[in-house]
């Protein structure tokens, strides 16, 4: 082994969580085995595109996915204080089909909801690529465009379509729950016109994605791709 | 051979009715409850569009074979008891495969759809899944045994373990149902029945904002569709076997449709003014009122 390689190995082990390293494992029979939990517990494929195929059956699934948003309940930064009015009487997203989901495959919708530390992202990263085609993702706040009042903060991104493919901005610091219903209703529009093809950008353009992904978070110990 | 086609396109038809019935019984409930906290709630044809969504993903992942199973073995439950029940009473297309032991048959078809789930959810290996599962099933167990001990007595009060039978036995007016004729077993049975619909205060297994949502955490796209397909086909067949075994069946469709309404009601009416037990306060729930008045039901008819 070169000493190029092995530095890199190191390197690598340095951020590896201790339930991460691979290790001998006895099982209940008394057999033992080895366990490397990067390759049994993730995959770590690339994504695959999976683009719409007949138009007019896209068309009315589209109008389902759209009228059927599942939100995850991930809050990233001080904008999620806006995402529990929305569930109260006072505004009522269950009108609208938004509903909210405590797991990410299950959800459809993921809200970046204010400035997202690198710490979060990768969480955020983690979370989207857990959740399954079709997916949207809705960023709230300023600090999501251009990183607001944290532009120079040390630990803060300052545009989030380097890293998760937008679907829509919603503009604001903070914008309050009614923008995020108008951000919802424009995020319907574009499903229905068919232009909301994040997951598929994400899949097409994954080098560029993870290129930038790695540019920033300098502690990376998960796969590549850990659906 | 041609009748057993015409019997089954007759089931069909039955299991398409039900499944639509299902669907907007549980979307009407969901705007009762929304009603109660003064919001709007979804949409009536929500549940359609959710199906509709999860059934259309383009992507899905499956963690193994039982993985895969788990959800087609509790749409088997599902199906299992509604193949069974005699949806309308002295109706010779909608009594579907009703046989003289069905009533058995169908206890068991309830717990066989929590099984396969138990073994489905954890090969999706989250430990959430886990944890949802081992509630689901301590709470199940004990819901199970004030409802088998109500079962117990009406098959001695009525001498047959067939629900037509019953059924038919309760014929002739408001004075012959099980409701009046036999009221502890019915109060056994309306008792478990909350635990059964899993409505609060036994919502833990399944409730979003509890470990999260339970045994289906994994679940999703099209997997999740057949879990909520099932959800709703299940909700009207059980709502049916209670209104079979107490009060007093029904005739024609509309009065399937208000008697399960009212059975499923009643679950949702306690939950909505009911704040939401843990798991050991609602298996030992279970073991003390339902369980006592089980037993005195079963006494009084031996």
């Amino acid at each position: 082994m070169s000493d190029n390689t092995k530095n890199i190995e190191e390197k690598k082990d340095k951020f590896l969580a201790e339930e991460n390293k691979k290790r001998i494992v006895t099982g209940p029979d008394g057999v033992q085995f080895e366990v490397d939990p990067l390759q049994d517990y993730f995959c770590d494929k690339r994504p695959v595109a999976k683009d719409p195929k007949n138009k007019v059956i896209e068309n009315f699934l589209n109008w389902a996915r759209a009228e059927s948003l599942w939100v995850l309940g991930f809050g990233t930064g001080c904008g999620n204080i806006e995402i529990p009015p929305l569930l109260t009487p006072r505004f009522d997203a269950f009108r609208y089909g938004i509903q909210m989901r405590p797991t990410p495959r299950q959800s459809s919708v993921l809200i970046i909801s204010g400035y997202l530390a690198v710490k979060t992202l990768k969480r955020a990263i983690r979370s989207y690529e857990q959740m399954q085609n079709p997916k949207y993702v809705l960023a709230l706040g300023s600090c999501t465009i251009n990183g607001g009042m944290y532009y120079d903060s040390y630990n803060t991104i300052n545009r989030l379509d380097y890293y998760l493919p937008v679907d829509v901005y919603v503009a604001g610091c903070m914008p309050r729950p009614e923008a995020l219903l108008a951000g919802f209703n424009k995020l319907k529009e574009r499903i229905k016109a068919g232009r909301a093809e994040g997951a598929n950008d994400y899949a097409n353009k994954f080098d560029w994605y993870k290129a930038n992904q790695k540019k920033i978070i300098k502690d990376w110990n998960m796969p590549d791709y850990n659906w | 051979m041609n009748d057993i086609i015409v019997k089954l396109l007759w089931t069909l038809l039955g299991l398409f009715i039900v499944l639509n019935w299902g669907l907007l019984m549980g979307a009407t409930m969901r705007k009762i409850v929304a009603r109660v906290a003064h919001r709007y709630g979804i949409p009536f044809y929500q549940p359609w569009l959710d199906l509709i969504k999860l059934y259309s993903n383009r992507s899905s992942i499956s963690h193994g074979v039982m993985f895969y199973l788990g959800p087609v073995f509790r749409l088997g439950g599902g199906l299992g008891i509604f193949l069974f029940l005699p949806l309308i009473y002295g109706s010779e297309h909608f009594s579907n495969f009703s046989w003289a032991g069905d009533l058995i048959l169908i206890l068991y078809f309830q717990f066989f759809g929590m099984l396969g789930m138990a073994l489905g959810a954890s090969d999706g290996g989250h430990p959430n899944s886990v944890i949802g599962i081992t509630r689901g099933l301590g709470q199940f167990t004990t819901v199970e045994v004030p409802l088998t001990l109500a079962v117990i007595s009406i098959a001695l009060q009525y001498n047959t373990l067939s629900i037509s039978e019953i059924v038919a036995a309760q014929q002739g007016g408001f004075q012959n149902w099980t409701l009046v004729t036999n009221p502890l077993a019915t109060a056994a049975a309306m008792l478990s029945l909350l635990g059964l619909f899993r409505e609060a205060p036994f919502n833990l297994v399944k409730a979003p904002n509890e470990v999260p949502i339970g045994p289906p955490t994994e679940y999703h796209s099209a997997f999740l569709g057949v879990l909520r397909t099932n959800g709703a086909l299940l909700h009207v067949v059980e709502a049916a076997l209670f209104m079979n075994l107490f009060f007093g069946g029904a005739t024609h469709w509309v009065e399937f449709i208000v008697k399960t309404f009212l059975v499923y009601f009643w679950s949702v009416f306690v939950g909505v003014v009911s704040p939401r037990f843990r798991i050991e306060q609602s298996v030992t729930w279970f073991l003390k009122i339902p369980l006592a008045i089980g037993i005195l039901a079963v006494i009084l008819y031996i």
